[in-house]
């Protein structure tokens, strides 16, 4: 795998520009490293060789102190860039996110839980911080400080510069080489670790039921005990994978003694002075420590990749079928399905019986629950596109097929009203509104009492201009009903698609919607889905659905 | 109770610290040590060196470098396994005495929606334990120990040294961890109602998908969504600078020492106090000193976090049970067990709205009653106080075999009273174990001839262990009506004559709920039998129904051949229907 996940950098343009800032500030960081270096060895040696007083050292005094503020400056402004990438980041990813799930549509969508997407598209991507603000900051350092420490440091005493050198190459080494061992161990006592981790959990989950059999008191002993074989097991893998930290470790301490007694013997024999000496000394840890704080670190890593993960098998997801182009004129069009079969994720496929509805039509759709009525409407919609056969729009432009048409275009000419409609949590006035945002106040009254919503409405304390909660609690399914209906009238389009629209009415209300639906139906062509008589009566043309067939 | 009180009380709850936590931070203490006497030694030695004395004089340094370059590693790698080892052990102890107070609060007090999510959590937050000895005590206690030792080491060759090191290692130890972890709480605090906002647009998108796509209002809604996202960027953008100060300032801390160490020990060589080669320790020494304080801006964030772990544990254990066990329960009373309830209240809190009010009830031994009702209207309160997992109020009769329910034991009424749901749990362990805790002594052909009476005789024959098919996590999967099914295995198993089945088909689709219902009553046919629903499926099989309303139970018609039936195409499921699933449905509850 690459050191930067590139599904990220491919996602969030964001972090292409971060990864460029951090290798900046790592660059920034390791000269000032090496300039504070030699600055502090001037301040020992100057007081030690040359008894020099403080105004003496008033430069390498500056030096380091300018060396030390910028340093600190740069600490600050790593993790700010880092944060503000971070939330860059999570913005497009979010967005992208967005945009495809609207892209893929509702048939992608139905099935799955929707507040459960919500909630990770909002606050799921937040391990991505990590990722940002620990990770690629130790990443670039690993690949930057090393490189001009050990420069400088062979430029000064090419001696420890060649152990450093040496030496370096073995932390990569051992961490691959533990880190095969530590996956190996894991992967050993995996199954055991998962079960013995969760026990607990499971023993808590289960309490109820352990209660309703009077076993929940013999279960302390047994958490106590479970949790202890955890114990054990944990500490058997983690005896291995602490190795790797610590034979990383190991070579750093170790070669950073190995530089100073080597600089030290040759500063016995003269071939060595005090201050390269002590430079190589300051300088020989930086060496060492990016690339363990890069390996400490990769967990952070894996963490930021996991949380965008589900984030990006959506973006992954391919979008069944791009979008025609086709401008088509419903209004004048007769609308055939031809063998048409569906198939949604990996469930067998559903045949979706054949159907023409000519221009000004009322066609009423009836048969049994799981028939493919709905299927029907949401092909119209397209929401859904045929896995085989075709649905036709056959007009004066020709024969075009409905997935070639134009989406927007053809759906600004259909109104639905589903079976269970959605409301804003808006106004009653701005869900009318929703298909015409533009519409003027006398439309959206005209609709609600061609919808014979007007009563309900007027009895709200605001009119129209209510409130509706999440999802238009505080209304009957009835109520909602008929607002969808007065959506679709003010909408004012030429084909009409109505499923099981007066399924939650009262038989009141509901010969009151059939008489508005049969009003609406006057110039338009109308497909009414039902299993209740009332909307099907006023039908010019009625068809029945027998039950479903599997498409093999 | 305040976040502090719950955090001390986290720390006293987990025990005496144990002598494994105190060789931990010893060892530890010693590693970062051993690190910063590394580099002591090592300035020491290139400064002595420079004055090119014999060089017998140096090999004691010689070999105290080679020695901490060693040490260090070593001592850190024992000091993560001790720590580990003794706070595993910790959190052991913890979760047994957390899972022992939860006893009497379930399943009333651990929340009736989401049940799994508030356990999970729970859980995470036992665990929290951990973390604060591991990730915020011990390094704490770590860095103190070190930094002590580095300043009491640097004053004894130059006070002024020691307290320009100790200024900063407090800057750096204290003031910086304090500071970040003050912003990011506040950036979290900041950002959380622009979060809820955006969440509630993302969710209306989500749930209205269908409506808004077919209504051409898909792009105003995600226009909308991405003028929320750009403020809650923009906060966070501004936040971002804030965040930064705790490890700029502690840089500077660690920088200034330096310097600072510098500027006081110079004049010191001038003057005869301190020798040059103890200058280069005095000026390298801080260098080193601070790693061990690097852990410490991580602990002081997460400290807030596992503050709000302490007071949200703590809030779950102080609750009042749900259920008062008498002092001295009155023992069962001999079979046949009639049940009748009158004029029973009940609430689950005692501030909440009354569910059950004035609901009477009699089960004769042998009778099959069901009960239906929308979502809320009470049918889990009636199964809870039947189960004596609830008190009815004072003033309501709930009687057991002529027995107050209330003076007879929790589990001798559970021996009487069983359930059967859709929430029974499966547990990680193989299916003997899963089906044995209905009863520990049956024998392998008992289980399975309750396996098959439950109607998973087919099921059972296709696991290719057997009875020792690991179920649960990391097992196989088990259906929603094959968990149903396994709740009624171990019912029969136990052998309670009175039974709750509370929603069994919930979740299941329709076919597969009508055939575990007429499963259910068959298998039960034999004993007293309380069917708790919402959907119409079995009604024509029991001998009376009744609607719950308003915390009282409605007569319905004579059972015969009632509403099930009404309508055929209910019934009509075939396997291979396409029915989108309502969006927002998932979002809504």
């Amino acid at each position: 795998m690459s050191a930067v996940d590139r599904r990220l950098l491919q996602y969030a343009s964001a972090s292409r520009r971060y990864v460029a800032v951090a290798a900046s500030i790592a660059v920034g960081s390791a000269a000032l490293v090496v300039v504070s270096a030699f600055a502090i060895s001037e301040l020992v040696v100057g007081p030690f060789q040359h008894h020099a007083s403080l105004a003496e050292l008033r430069g390498p005094l500056i030096v380091l102190a300018l060396a030390v503020t910028a340093r600190a400056g740069l600490a600050w402004g790593a993790q700010v860039a880092a944060h503000r990438a971070s939330a860059d980041v999570k913005s497009q990813l979010r967005r992208g996110l967005l945009a495809q799930v609207v892209r893929l549509g509702p048939a992608w969508l139905a099935g799955r839980p929707t507040g459960d997407l919500a909630v990770r598209a909002t606050y799921g991507t937040d391990a991505i911080d990590g990722y940002f603000a620990r990770y690629l900051p130790a990443l670039a350092a690993a690949a930057v400080v090393p490189v001009i420490v050990v420069g400088t440091v062979l430029s000064q005493d090419l001696v420890a510069g060649l152990i450093i050198l040496g030496t370096l190459p073995l932390i990569p080494f051992f961490a691959v080489l533990i880190g095969r061992g530590t996956e190996r161990a894991t992967r050993r006592q995996w199954r055991t670790l998962v079960v013995l981790g969760g026990h607990f959990l499971d023993v808590v989950r289960g309490l109820p039921t352990l209660l309703l059999f009077g076993r929940a008191d013999a279960q302390g002993d047994s958490i106590r005990r479970r949790a202890d074989e955890h114990r054990r097991a944990t500490m058997r893998t983690l005896r291995v994978a602490f190795l790797s930290s610590a034979a990383l470790e190991f070579v750093g301490t170790i070669s950073v003694a190995l530089v100073a007694v080597s600089v030290g013997l040759r500063l016995l024999d003269g071939s060595l002075d005090l201050r390269t000496g002590l430079v190589v000394l300051i300088l020989a840890p930086e060496a060492y420590w990016p690339i363990r704080e890069a390996g400490a670190q990769f967990h952070a890593s894996a963490e930021g990749v996991a949380a965008a993960e589900s984030t990006f098998a959506v973006l992954q997801t391919p979008v069944p079928r791009p979008a025609g182009g086709v401008r088509v004129d419903v209004a004048r069009a007769t609308i055939r399905v031809e063998g048409v079969s569906v198939r949604y994720d990996d469930r067998p496929s559903v045949a979706c019986p054949d159907l023409t509805v000519r221009p000004g039509e009322y066609v009423g759709v009836a048969g049994p629950s799981g028939c493919g009525k709905t299927t029907l409407l949401w092909l119209l919609l397209g929401f859904l596109t045929p896995a085989t056969g075709r649905v036709v729009i056959d007009g004066p432009h020709g024969r075009i097929e409905l997935a070639d048409a134009d989406p927007e275009h053809w759906r600004a000419q259909l109104a639905w009203v589903p079976q269970d409609p959605w409301l804003a949590p808006a106004s009653i006035a701005d869900n009318v509104r929703l298909g015409r945002p533009d519409a003027e106040p006398a439309a959206v009254t005209e609709a609600l009492r061609l919808a014979h919503a007007t009563e309900f409405v007027d009895a709200l304390p605001d009119g129209a201009a209510t409130l509706l909660g999440e999802n238009g609690a505080g209304l009957s399914a009835g109520q909602r009903q008929r607002i969808a209906v007065a959506r679709a009238f003010l909408r004012d389009a030429p084909l009409v698609l109505l499923d099981e629209a007066t399924a939650h009415l009262d038989a009141r209300s509901e010969a009151a919607v059939a008489d508005a639906v049969r009003a609406l139906a006057r110039d338009r062509t109308v497909i009414a889905v039902a299993h209740r008589p009332a909307l099907l009566d006023g039908s010019a043309r009625l068809v029945h659905f027998g039950a479903a067939q599997a498409a093999v | 109770m305040s976040a502090d009180r719950s955090l001390r009380r986290l720390i006293a709850s987990s025990g005496p610290v144990p002598g494994r936590m105190v060789l931990g931070i010893a060892l530890g203490a010693a590693a970062f040590g051993s690190g910063v006497a590394l580099i002591a030694t090592a300035s020491w030695l290139i400064a002595r060196a420079s004055q090119m004395p014999p060089v017998l004089t140096l090999a004691v340094a010689v070999a105290a470098v080679r020695l901490f370059g060693i040490a260090r590693p070593v001592l850190r790698y024992l000091e993560r396994l001790v720590s580990h080892d003794a706070v595993l052990r910790m959190v052991a102890g913890f979760r047994a005495g957390v899972y022992e107070r939860l006893v009497p609060l379930a399943p009333a007090r651990l929340g009736r929606r989401h049940r799994g999510d508030v356990l999970s959590g729970l859980v995470n937050d036992v665990d929290s334990v951990g973390d604060l000895h591991l990730r915020v005590l011990e390094p704490a206690a770590i860095a103190a120990l070190v930094s002590a030792g580095c300043v009491g080491f640097v004053a004894a060759l130059l006070p002024s040294a020691a307290a320009v090191l100790g200024a900063g290692l407090l800057v750096a130890g204290v003031v910086a961890p304090v500071a970040g972890a003050r912003a990011a709480r506040r950036t979290t605090a900041e950002l959380a109602p622009l979060r809820a906002r955006l969440s509630a647009a993302v969710v209306d998108l989500l749930a209205g998908a269908p409506d808004l796509i077919a209504a051409g209002a898909a792009d105003r809604t995600l226009a909308q969504i991405d003028r929320r996202d750009a403020e809650l960027t923009r906060v966070a953008r501004r936040a971002a600078w804030a965040s930064g100060l705790g490890s700029g300032l502690a840089v500077l801390a660690a920088g200034a020492s330096v310097w600072g160490s510098a500027v006081v020990a110079a004049p010191a060589v001038n003057h005869g106090r301190l020798s040059g080669v103890t200058l280069a320790v005095v000026v390298l020494l801080p260098l080193a000193a601070f790693e061990a304080l690097s852990p410490l801006p991580g602990s002081a964030v997460l400290l807030t976090q596992i503050r709000g772990a302490a007071r949200r544990l703590f809030g779950l254990l102080d609750e009042p049970a749900a259920v008062r066990e008498p002092a001295t329960p009155v023992a069962l009373p001999p079979g046949p067990w009639p049940i009748v309830l009158r004029h029973v209240d009940a609430r689950w809190t005692p501030a909440g709205p009354p569910v059950l009010c004035g609901l009477d009830l009699t089960l004769r031994p042998g009778d099959h009653v069901a009960i239906t009702g929308a979502s809320g209207s009470g049918k889990s309160t009636l199964a809870a106080v039947l189960l004596r997992f609830l008190d009815p109020e004072a003033g309501s009769t709930a009687l057991l075999g002529g027995v107050d329910i209330r003076e007879l034991a929790g589990r001798d009424v559970r021996r009487v009273i069983g359930c059967v749901s859709s929430d029974a749990h499966v547990f990680a362990s193989d299916l003997r174990e899963n089906l044995r805790l209905a009863r520990p002594d049956a024998p392998d052909a008992e289980l399975v001839a309750a396996l098959r009476r439950a109607r998973l005789g087919d099921w059972y024959a296709s696991l290719p262990a057997g009875l020792a098919t690991w179920l649960g996590e990391g097992g196989a999967l088990v259906s929603g009506g094959e968990r149903v099914r396994i709740a009624l295995a171990r019912v029969l198993l136990s052998g309670q004559p009175v039974l709750v089945l509370d929603e069994p088909t919930e979740g299941l689709d329709s076919a597969t709920a009508t055939a575990v219902i007429a499963d259910l009553l068959e298998a039960t046919a034999q004993r007293t039998v309380l069917l708790l629903g919402h959907r119409p499926e079995g009604l024509e099989l029991v001998d009376r129904t009744y609607r719950l309303v308003d915390g009282q139970l409605v007569a319905d018609r004579p059972a015969t051949g009632s509403r099930a039936s009404t309508d055929p195409a209910n019934s009509l499921v075939p396997p291979t229907e396409f029915e989108p699933a309502t969006p927002g449905l998932g979002a809504a509850k």
